[in-house]
């Protein structure tokens, strides 16, 4: 049998940990470096800003830049996606009371929640398991969230630098430093064209890695200081689209079965989403574990369908779709956490780290927090000299840790998808027992053998008005990016024809396509890396994303 | 309503924009006048424009105002404007008249609507239709006070011939300090490259419905034979077909000539955005279902190593007869 | 030597109109439409090459500041925005009336403009502002030298190229054929929150919100529509036939 594994992409990790190579007088110095413009990152500079504004001295001591944010989207939010409905908590302390919740930009609170199992012609209504009750929480767009979160971080003192990437990690004497960013206007041989700039080194005395989901700096970072868990991270992809809708949507939904086959042996765990934001706009998505075996399946095609399901065409009846989006989520939880979030000179915090409570489908709040306590962490080491191992004290001591703790067997139970559980032996009840879970497993995504069923049959052709093929959604997404520079994906070129479909169908942007079968057997991978929405997909599944120029990828607003 | 049409030229050739401009002006009713600006040529063809719907044509003729500069022109017609009260100030696009209908807008404080394609009267309020967003939007717009100024596309009338001899006039201009500052020193007519994409008339696209680099000649052939410049879709540039410098897309160039040809073209909408915005497109795919043949104005389904071929014969055939 | 760049910001993203106010959705941020950007990389190159200041003007609603943060990041010096209630709506001879009480402020050198909007402005706005300003302007403009307190521009046409020179100051209008657009460094964009950007009412400018906006305006909009859906009815089959149906096609419209 067949596994991606087998096909390890041409990517070698020291090309991307190096020593400064910037004369002294061009690099540039900061006090804190925080890689990555999402929910953890932002609340790290927010909360070091308010740190800063309460001691001027270690201010002043910090020079002109004392925390600097480098974020790869055109704007803090560009790349962000998520359903979302956020526990509040962490951005409550964060703002320590002086912003309430309702004033953030925001679809404001849960008015009520459903959960459905879906036939293909039915929606079977059960009670929201407990770990699913999400009474207490509000709806927002990540996207939206995370550009108010770069504007309040601006007037704390952060400067916020997009459009840029941070391509190499900076270790000198067994110590982060810094990141080298990316260069720009490079051809798609990588030479150098007329406007051509080269990435500059940032060193910091301590870079807080806030990446999110597949982050490229994190994963290297992980390996080099041997931090990675014992038990391998696997991912689920969600790809969603955000709708203009004339009629409003009162409560959250989420629905499990139908689309996804049930039989153990495909092992498909997941499900959708649906919720309102505001009275006028719905967002609906389909999240999927990426340990599935049938070289077929398609989340973005999934999507598809699933919106033709009669109870669900109904909710989005005589509306537009507005914008798409897809990214992975982190999903082995507890178990999958890093042996230490520290090393010298280095934090890592949200997603990267890989703090997301799959049961009950959320992170951010993990995010927020682990950023937060990064700022405290940082700070104090700058300013008392205290080691980041405090950083590690503080998670540990944090509702992080005991959340995921506690949900850490209810992997076996609950399974990789979301928000099993109770759902699940609901589904056991109802199903009489057809339903099963099969195995715990603890191998990575890409070790899954691959089967091939012929379900893209059942895939809905584009009709442009409820189902939109691959290529209209990229646009959907806002990703206009520079086609003629170097392809940011490593990937085997050759490989066999079931490897080569089952990221042909993943993909939820189409950049890969089969070429014909050589005399070897094996395909040649195609591939159009300008359509890639940077999802981080096929870094689960035999290949490695690292960032591209920065500014490329999607523009999201509304994901 | 009484309407003064700029009327341009070029050697001892009248514009046909302008024309068809004029024509418009005599279908919107009452009296149409021209306006017409350059050397010692210009006399002689005053009394042609007259054939075309101009009752009076004003005429400012002088070695001076020879060079094509907008902004003496727009003392000019600021002038006539001024002392025949025209209401309506009418203008073919070109690079020159757009200058000077800014410039005139600015001088008499009028309104101009620019890029429309079409306009109406309603009593003696007039309605102009442009079209918005890439061409994605029809907006209706108008004036709020005289005189009222519009620029419309070029090629969106037809001149129309009805006879009659017009009256001309001499019209002497005092120009401005400013208007006087600027020399044309040297002109040079276009080099042999041709027009880039953006500036070309007609373009013929070729798309991975061609099926390898080597037919790209069927566009470049079919665009030999009409005159046109040869475009391609992302895919072909990726594929090393074709330099992204052809490139017509979101990513690539945003074109909008007379004639666009698809040739196995699919019309991905990455694709439609860059040249949705073409007066007529021609697409040929053998994909019945190839999204392209949603908006173009002739659906050809067909396979292009046929089709083509025998195109580019007859376009010979009757380009020699 | 003091050279302007006048930009306008429009919305980020896909540009919606809205149907209500009939004017495009400028909810939220904004950018520098994609043709001035090679005004203000063409004045930056004007710097480069000689002891100058870049200010970059604009007029917009408040939100745009920002986006003009991204012009002083390529190296401009400073940023005007003039933002104004008053001025929301401007037409062509609103928008003309303000920016040239602007350039009377500044008294600039050099005032360099891109060639056209992609948010349906058109490609005017300079001869208006030429006009009023009183200096000479040279659109179209692929080529630009400075020398002598003069330009020699070349400016291209339907039938070749122009070149056209004219004493300082002068007003340019620039293609995107005339540079190649340079990426912000990081220093750069770290700078620019430090540079000077001003933002000017009406009546710091001396003018009556009457003479602006909507209220200035001798244009509206009267509606918004589906364009005429492209004539469609055409569609051939035949192989065989498929290459005379193109002919007559073609011949008929008058394109061959």
């Amino acid at each position: 049998m067949v596994t991606p594994a087998e096909y390890p992409p041409p990517f070698r990790a020291a090309d991307f940990i190096a020593a400064s190579t910037d004369p002294v007088d061009e690099r540039i110095e900061v006090g804190v470096l925080v890689v990555g413009g999402g929910p953890a990152g932002l609340a790290c500079a927010i909360r070091f800003g308010q740190l800063l504004q309460e001691d001027p001295e270690t201010a002043e001591r910090l020079g002109d830049v004392p925390l600097a944010v480098v974020e790869k989207g055109k704007h803090p939010g560009s790349h962000l996606l998520s359903g979302a409905i956020v526990n509040p908590t962490a951005l409550r302390t964060l703002f320590r009371g002086q912003v309430r919740i309702e004033d953030m930009p925001g679809y404001g609170a849960v008015p009520g929640e459903s959960v459905y199992i879906l036939t293909r012609t039915q929606a079977m209504p059960i009670p929201p398991p407990p770990p699913m009750r999400n009474k207490g929480n509000f709806i927002f767009s990540l996207a939206k969230l995370g550009r108010w979160l770069g504007e309040q971080a601006e007037e704390v003192g952060a400067t916020l630098l997009s459009e840029t990437s941070a391509r190499t990690l900076l270790v000198s004497d067994g110590e982060v430093v810094g990141v080298r960013t990316g260069d720009k206007g490079r051809g798609p041989l990588g030479e150098e064209l007329g406007n051509f700039e080269p990435g500059s080194d940032i060193v910091a005395k301590v870079t807080v890695l806030a990446e999110g989901t597949q982050g490229h700096l994190t994963g290297l970072a992980l390996e080099h200081f041997g931090l990675g868990p014992d038990s391998p991270q696997t991912w689920e992809l969600a790809v969603k689209e955000v709708w203009r809708v004339p009629t409003p949507l009162r409560r959250i939904i989420h629905t499990m079965g139908w689309p996804l086959r049930l039989s153990a042996k495909y092992r498909e765990f997941g499900g959708s989403l649906i919720y309102p934001m505001g009275t006028d706009m719905v967002t609906i998505g389909m999240v999927v574990g990426l340990d599935y075996r049938d070289t077929a399946l398609s989340v973005h095609d999934l999507l598809q369908e699933l919106k033709t399901h009669p109870k669900i065409r109904v909710l989005l009846e005589g509306g537009e779709r507005i914008e798409w989006g897809a990214k992975t989520i982190p999903s082995g939880g507890f178990h999958s956490l890093p042996k230490r979030l520290h090393a010298p000179g280095l934090l890592l915090c949200g997603d990267g780290a890989g703090m997301v409570n799959i049961p009950t489908l959320k992170g951010m709040h993990y995010a927020v927090e682990s950023g937060r306590l990064a700022a405290e962490a940082a700070f104090s080491s700058l300013k008392h000299g205290t080691s980041l191992e405090s950083y590690d004290d503080a998670v540990r001591s944090s509702f992080i840790w005991s959340d995921l703790y506690a949900v850490r067997h209810m992997r076996q139970v609950f399974g990789r998808g979301f928000f099993m559980g109770g759902a699940l032996a609901s589904a056991m009840q109802l199903s009489k027992g057809r339903v099963s879970i099969g195995k715990l497993s603890t191998e990575p995504d890409d070790a899954q053998p691959l089967v091939h069923t012929d379900r893209a049959k059942g895939y809905p052709d584009s009709d442009g008005v409820l189902t939109f093929d691959k290529l209209s959604s990229v646009f959907a997404s806002g990703n206009k990016t520079r086609d003629d520079q170097p392809n940011h994906i490593a990937v085997r070129q050759r490989v066999p024809a079931e490897v080569a479909e089952l990221w042909v169908h993943m993909c939820p942007a189409q950049v890969y396509s089969a070429g014909p079968r050589g005399d070897d057997g094996l395909v040649t991978v195609e591939m159009a890396p300008s359509n890639c929405v940077q999802c981080g997909a096929i870094s689960a599944r035999g290949g490695r994303l690292t960032p591209p120029e920065g500014g490329s990828g999607p523009e999201y607003s509304l994901t | 309503m009484s309407t003064l049409v700029f009327v341009e030229h070029q050697g001892d050739q009248l514009s046909k924009g302008s024309l068809g401009v004029l024509a418009k002006a005599a279908e919107l009713g009452d009296s149409v006048d021209a306006v017409m600006v350059g050397g010692t040529e210009v006399k002689a063809l005053a009394s042609e424009v007259g054939r075309y719907g101009a009752a009076t044509v004003y005429v400012a003729e002088d070695d001076a105002l020879s060079p094509p500069l907008p902004q003496p022109r727009v003392d000019v017609v600021a002038k006539v404007v001024g002392d025949a009260g025209h209401d309506t100030v009418l203008f073919s696009t070109s690079v020159l008249a757009a200058d000077v209908a800014g410039g005139v807008a600015a001088r008499l404080d009028a309104g101009l609507n620019w890029d429309l394609v079409d306009i109406v009267r309603n009593d003696d309020t007039l309605v102009g239709k442009r079209l918005a967003l890439a061409d994605s939007l029809m907006v209706e717009v108008g004036w709020r006070s005289e005189p009222r100024l519009a620029l419309f596309r070029p090629g969106s009338f037809e001149p129309v011939e009805r006879g009659g001899q017009p009256q001309v006039l001499t019209v002497s201009v005092e120009l401005e300090d400013h208007s006087r500052a600027a020399r044309l020193v040297d002109q040079v007519v276009q080099p042999e490259s041709g027009p880039s994409l953006e500036s070309a008339e007609v373009i013929v696209t070729g798309g991975m419905g061609l099926g390898g680099p080597e037919h790209l000649s069927l566009a470049e052939e079919l665009a030999g034979v009409l005159g046109g410049v040869v475009g391609a879709t992302r895919a072909v540039v990726y594929a090393g077909w074709s330099p992204h410098s052809t490139q017509v897309g979101q990513t690539g160039k945003t074109v909008s000539p007379k004639l666009y040809v698809a040739l196995g073209v699919s019309g991905a909408v990455q694709h439609k955005v860059g040249m949705q915005g073409s007066q007529t497109i021609v697409a040929v795919n053998k994909d019945p279902r190839a999204p392209i043949f949603e908006f173009c104005d002739l659906a050809v389904v067909g396979d292009v190593h046929t089709i083509v071929p025998q195109l580019v014969e007859l376009l010979r055939g009757r380009k020699g007869s | 030597m003091k050279v302007v760049a006048c930009v306008k910001c429009v919305p980020e993203g896909r540009a919606r109109l809205d149907p209500r106010s009939r004017r495009l959705d400028r909810d939220g941020a904004g950018e520098i439409n994609a043709f001035d950007r090679y005004a203000v990389e063409e004045a930056i190159r004007i710097k480069e090459a000689s002891e100058s200041e870049v200010v970059v003007v604009s007029m917009g609603p408040d939100p745009m500041a920002e986006a003009l943060r991204s012009a002083l990041a390529l190296g401009a010096d400073r940023a005007v925005l003039v933002s104004d209630p008053g001025a929301v709506g401007s037409d062509l001879i609103a928008t003309s009336r303000v920016l040239a009480k602007v350039l009377e402020r500044e008294n600039p050198d050099v005032v360099l403009f891109g060639q056209q909007t992609s948010d349906g402005a058109g490609a005017v706005l300079w001869a208006a502002v030429a006009d009023r300003v009183r200096l000479p302007a040279i659109s179209q403009t692929t080529k630009l030298e400075i020398a002598d307190g003069a330009v020699r521009a070349t400016r291209q046409t339907e039938v070749g190229d122009d070149v056209i020179e004219a004493p300082l100051p002068v007003i340019v209008a620039v293609t995107d054929a005339i540079n190649e657009l340079r990426y912000a460094t990081l220093k750069g964009k770290m700078a620019a929150k430090k540079k000077p950007l001003d933002v000017l009412t009406l009546s710091d400018l001396g003018l009556d919100p009457s003479t602006a906006g909507d209220a200035g305006s001798k244009t509206e909009v009267l509606g918004i529509g589906d364009p005429p859906a492209r004539a469609n009815a055409l569609r051939v089959e035949d192989d065989e036939a498929a290459a005379q149906v193109i002919v007559d096609f073609l011949t008929e419209r008058q394109l061959v």
